[in-house]
């Protein structure tokens, strides 16, 4: 019996072995693509288009009239760090940065204001639950489930109703609005007890009061993992400047990113570096918020 | 009968304070959401949008008979129906994996989630570079005497634009999927042991019947994120991709560019049309399988 069981648990430690292994592989193949991207920025563009050169020929620019190696090669570790096409993008093309920077003014205010309009929303979704408020949450969740393909339709029409085609405005207004971070934080508040509210009503504190004093609060992690999601998600954005902005001068980076690519390799990816880094960053330090949210996420009907 | 009215007092006024902080939503969702998206409907109905005549669903047959709208569903339905059901199951795959306590289990989880936090932008290089004609995927290739796929010019496309899918979206998946293990009931599964249950019953009547709802969750949060592989395509391939990558995307910028409303409204009606059932299916499926566990 007891020979039994050690066997069993030999078996298992193996299989667990086996399965770590496993794991390991999947995860490394995983981070490939990025740490490959950063390593590749500190690379001269002389050794990109030795490298790579063959498969950006086609390009005009990309390395004409230096040397390319028959054959393509995967490389990690640059055989002589440079730091000039970093110099190059931050002081001697000020496209990049102005794209950048177009990135930037695109999605933080998104990110604040819906935050803002979100939270005073989902505290009324909280608070009060009647017929008509379910109505409104369920057309919520509908029209967040719905893909850009139909909602770029209407917000296209809007802003040109609005004459406000072109702006920042086009793509800043829909996304403020944009009911996602109001169905996470209305789960948020519903969970608050209700005996707290209460509680805080005898002692005579006016909805305002209960809004910014206890439930504001007590929602800090969730509006931290929501920003984060939000974050990402329109840092990333790709469809709605597309469509919502013709003139690509304000075009976001994430845009602009795949235009690079075909004129000057060399420094393609030391942008590509510098649009991750925050993203990088965010990940670093909020990764256990990011996991939270989307655990939130989970439970749609709750 | 008068603390009954009181009460019924304090809850209007209830209502109406609390319908103040839901005020900017609401107008906000219904001017750039709601409403517009009537006048989508009423586009999509007329024959023009100055002049407004009634055709009904004449835009409807005209873009069902068009060859590029067809080309574009069938493919994203092609992409949807391979991408979407793969991704679930290896996600569920690996966060039961995940589960058994691993070495490095926190280090895998990050490494596997740290996909969805860069912006794709910024890996497409490499993508470049791995799927080229003469890139490092080929010149693999090669080294075992396999002929050179275009895998970017051909059918292949897919296959690539599959495993990007893949690698950006599993991470989310995987998350969602681990919590939702981790509210399966310890102590059902030890007595089930204790019958002498086989792993397989205990993972098809204890576990899937846990896991029903968050599958179902995932399945519609995928099938959305199928729909976004747009953005991939287009970082990849630009404005013209091989023919197998042209998506519902593509066609709908194609309408944009050419302001073609009633086409557009028709085509964003179908689609939410086929979301709004898509979703409602899962749903009822869903009700058919965790029944036994409402409670």
């Amino acid at each position: 019996m007891k020979y039994n069981r050690e066997i069993k648990t030999k078996k298992r430690n193996k299989k667990k072995k086996i399965l770590s292994a496993i794991l390991i592989f999947v995860a490394i193949i995983y981070v490939i693509p990025i740490i490959f991207t950063v390593c590749n920025s500190f690379m001269a563009e002389t050794e990109i288009s030795a490298n790579y050169g063959k498969i950006f020929e086609g390009v005009a620019g990309a390395g004409a009239g230096k040397y390319i190696s028959e054959t393509v090669h995967l490389k990690f570790i640059p055989d002589k760090v440079s730091f000039k096409q970093y110099f190059t993008v931050l002081f001697n093309s000020p496209d990049y940065l102005l794209k950048f920077w177009n990135s930037v003014i695109l999605v933080v205010p998104i990110v604040i204001f819906q935050m803002i309009v979100a939270l005073l929303a989902s505290y009324g979704f909280a608070r009060y639950n009647g017929k008509v408020r379910q109505i409104i949450f369920f057309s919520y969740i509908i029209l967040m489930l719905m893909p850009y393909q139909v909602t770029l339709v209407p917000n296209f029409i809007v802003s040109n109703w609005l004459g406000i085609t072109d702006t920042n405005w086009a793509i800043w207004l829909p996304g403020i609005f944009s009911p996602f971070a109001v169905f996470l934080l209305t789960k948020c508040m519903r969970r608050i007890p209700v005996g707290i509210i209460e509680a805080a009503k005898i002692d005579g504190a006016g909805e305002w009061k209960i809004f910014t004093k206890i439930c504001y609060p007590l929602c800090k992690s969730a509006i931290a993992s929501v920003c984060i999601l939000l974050f990402i998600d329109y840092w990333n954005m790709v469809e709605q400047p597309l469509i919502l902005l013709k003139d690509s001068d304000m075009h976001p980076l994430s845009v602009f990113l795949s235009k690079i690519n075909q004129g000057e390799i060399g420094i393609a990816f030391a942008v590509a570096t510098i649009y991750m880094i925050p993203t990088l960053l965010v990940f670093q330090y909020g990764e256990e918020y990011l996991v939270e949210g989307i655990t939130y996420q989970g439970g749609m009907k709750g | 009968m008068t603390m009954k009215k009181r009460t019924g007092v304090m809850t209007k006024k209830l209502k109406r304070k609390t319908a103040l902080f839901m005020a900017p939503s609401v107008c906000g969702v219904a001017t750039f959401f709601v409403i517009p998206f009537l006048v989508v409907i009423f586009y999509s109905l007329v024959d023009n949008p100055v002049r407004k005549n009634w055709v009904f669903l004449d835009n409807y047959f005209s873009i069902v008979q068009n060859k590029a709208f067809r080309l574009a569903v069938t493919n994203t339905v092609k992409f949807s129906l391979i991408s979407v059901p793969l991704i679930v199951v290896l996600s569920l795959l690996v966060a039961f994996a995940l589960d058994k306590n691993v070495v490095g289990k926190s280090q895998i989880r990050s490494s596997i989630l740290s996909p969805m936090m860069v912006p794709i932008a910024s890996v497409i290089l490499i993508w470049q570079v791995l799927f080229d004609n003469n890139g490092i995927v080929n010149e693999f290739l090669s080294h075992y005497d396999i002929a050179r796929i275009d895998w970017m010019k051909s059918d292949s496309a897919q296959i690539v634009i599959i495993i990007l899918f893949i690698w950006k979206n599993l991470g989310y998946n995987m998350i969602l999927f681990m919590a939702a293990i981790s509210n399966i009931p310890k102590d059902l599964i030890e007595v089930a042991r204790l019958e002498s249950a086989s792993d397989w019953v205990i993972f098809r009547t204890i576990k899937i019947r846990y896991l029903a709802s968050t599958i179902l969750f995932v399945t519609i949060m995928s099938l959305i994120n199928s729909f976004k592989v747009f953005r991939e395509i287009y970082l990849l391939t630009g404005d013209y991709p091989y023919e197998a990558l042209y998506m519902m995307q593509h066609y709908m910028n194609n309408m944009f560019a050419a302001l073609d409303y009633q086409k557009l409204s028709a085509a964003a009606i179908l689609m939410s049309i086929v979301m709004i059932i898509l979703v409602g299916l899962l749903f009822i499926i869903e009700n058919f399988v965790g029944r036994d566990l409402e409670d």
